[in-house]
């Protein structure tokens, strides 16, 4: 089976004054696929995630999105269309929950698009229409779905904040995945969970390829979780490209290498520290040990 | 006993009216984080509407009060509702992302700007209202003193509870409740997840709007006479009350509006009635030093 295109990133360039935050960045991410971006701290992978959907108008380039035989202009759409329209949805690395609604809500918030159509403008829903029951239903119902998935169904109606920070994580991934996206946007997702969390994560991530049949695109430091299921990684450096194929491809490239543990092997590492974010080369030191 | 009950059954009455007032303050406040000054405006217009609402269907010959005050409820709530929308259009939107001060001043000359509006179009005087809703009964006698509840306060205690019902539920239930309650929290995050966050928040000046003109409806209903300057007191009265219940809680809205309603009518009635709107402005600076969450307030936590 040859895979359908789904993302078509195309010389992506977005400036902040005269810095450069991404710089010509060109990629596809496919259906049925999951697509990684890796690359030190500061690289631009979350400014690529923030012009996907729709926080920053990129200063240039074309973000086109393949859905049902059309293909949209990704960055001519509203921010609050995205979802709809072009079917991405996201995660964020620092975990954004509405804290103050249940572990169910937040789940039935992200299909709001379907109810709000179900309940014109929220009337239906005042007066208990059967139309609007059945839509209701069937929303609570795709939420019980995920909350299966990710185990968290015995405690639907906890507040979000009360949960643990990597039942968080998965309630933040299920609540992007209930409003049916075409292309999961996952920034960081694996970020502080414990070697079995993100072992389950990925098993989840894997299943929800496998059977949704969507693309899933991942910022991710942590290897195991970049190696272990990632069709396809992109890497950048510095707002720049540097490297593209399969996991093995990639480890095996010398400028991700070179990215990653710097020019002249770690001796040389304390003098160059205050260049580079220290966190880079720790996701460095972990690259290589994968690698290794 | 008996000049007390009196006392609470006028203050539930008054309290319902700041109440519905300071539903508007609490909503607006909640979703966008600021105080809307010009919703005791709000307020007055709706009153204007009703007692042109009134007048039209006087002339068309509408005379049976139940219906009258059903239509004049729909028509003052439709039309307060497009002024508050396009108030919230026109002074606010533009100003969206701006320093946080900007809408304040500008909310503040919406304010003036609909005071005199209403004073140029409707003119200065007091505009009288003959009572509609007459009569009421006795709830009991003790000592020469009669508790009195009208059919009037009975109507609009009773009319606060069904819309405070009617409202918990949209926000509780509806996709437009959810919507409100998720943008209140992170509007970006509502945004990705396809809520139509400048929607959400006209409707919120609609709803909020809408109640105020229920509010104005009341009053002219009650006291029977409305001018131009009616809202800035009421305002600041509900806004009041909307700090006292803790500002973006709706139930303590509502908590604050019978509380202030409550002080007000005691106070009228025990000390001096010439003090009371003292005794309300009391209790603003009293809470605002000792306890400015309110009493359902939630401690503002601070946004990473």
């Amino acid at each position: 089976m040859s895979p359908v295109p789904l993302l078509a990133v195309e010389n992506l360039t977005m400036c902040f004054g005269g810095l450069v935050a991404v710089d010509n960045i060109s990629f596809t991410a496919y259906r049925g696929e999951i697509t990684a971006i890796i690359g030190p701290n500061g690289a631009g992978k979350t400014t690529v995630f923030n012009c996907l959907t729709g926080f920053y108008r990129p200063s240039a380039g074309r973000l086109a999105v393949h859905k049902d035989g059309e293909i949209l202009q990704l960055e001519r759409i509203e921010g609050f269309r995205i979802v709809r329209r072009a079917g991405i949805a996201r995660t964020f690395q620092n975990i954004r929950l509405f804290a103050g609604m249940t572990v169910l809500e937040n789940l039935i918030v992200a299909q709001h698009n379907p109810l709000m159509k179900a309940s014109v403008f929220s009337l239906a829903g005042l007066l208990g229409l059967p139309r609007y029951r059945a839509a209701e239903r069937a929303a609570v119902e795709r939420a019980r779905h995920w909350l299966d998935r990710i185990g968290l169904t015995d405690r639907a109606d906890w507040l979000a904040a009360a949960l643990p920070y990597g039942a968080q994580r998965r309630l933040e991934i299920a609540r992007a995945l209930c409003t049916g996206p075409a292309l999961l946007c996952l920034d960081e997702p694996a970020a502080g969970l414990n070697p079995r969390e993100s072992a389950e994560l990925n098993d989840l991530l894997l299943g929800v390829r496998d059977e949704e049949q969507i693309g899933i695109l991942l910022i991710e430091h942590d290897m195991s979780v970049v190696m272990g299921i990632s069709d396809h990684v992109i890497v950048l450096d510095y707002g720049r490209k540097i490297a593209d194929g399969t996991p093995a491809e990639v480890r095996a490239d010398p400028e991700v290498i070179k990215a990653y543990l710097g020019e002249d092997e770690i001796d040389n590492a304390a003098e160059e520290a205050p260049l580079r974010p220290l966190a880079g080369r720790e996701g460095g030191a972990r690259a290589n040990g994968a690698a290794a | 006993m008996a000049y007390f009950l009196q006392q609470l059954i006028n203050g539930l009455t008054l309290g319902a009216i700041y109440g519905l007032i300071a539903i508007g303050y609490t909503m607006v406040y909640g979703i966008i984080g600021m105080i809307n000054f010009a919703h005791g405006e709000i307020y007055m217009i709706g009153a204007f509407i009703s007692i042109i609402a009134f007048l039209v269907l006087g002339l068309a010959g509408v005379t049976y009060v139940p219906l009258a005050l059903a239509i004049v409820l729909l028509i003052t709530m439709l039309f307060t509702s497009i002024y508050g929308w396009a108030v919230e259009r026109i002074a606010y939107r533009p100003l969206r992302g701006s320093f946080r001060l900007a809408p304040l001043i500008s909310a503040i000359g919406m304010s003036i700007f609909l005071q005199n509006y209403v004073q140029i179009f409707q003119g200065a005087r007091g505009k009288p209202m003959p009572p509609v809703v007459q009569g009421g009964f006795t709830v009991f006698e003790s000592g020469g003193f009669a508790v009195r509840l009208s059919y009037l306060q009975l109507f609009i205690m009773l009319l606060t509870l069904a819309l405070m019902i009617g409202f918990t539920t949209l926000i509780a239930v509806t996709p437009l409740g959810r919507a409100q309650r998720a943008c209140e929290q992170d509007m970006r995050m509502a945004a990705l997840l396809g809520v139509d966050v400048d929607r959400v928040i006209s409707l919120t000046f609609v709803m909020g709007a809408a109640l105020a003109a229920v509010a104005g409806l009341m009053v002219t209903l009650y006291y029977g006479v409305v001018d131009f300057f009616i809202g800035f007191l009421a305002g600041v009265k509900a806004f009041t009350a909307a700090v006292l219940g803790g500002v973006g809680s709706l139930p303590g809205a509502m908590l604050g509006g019978i509380l202030i309603g409550l002080i007000e009518a005691f106070w009228s009635g025990y000390f001096s009635v010439e003090y009371k709107d003292v005794s309300v402005f009391v209790v603003l600076i009293l809470v605002l030093v000792f306890c400015p969450t309110g009493l359902l307030g939630r401690p503002e936590v601070e946004k990473v």
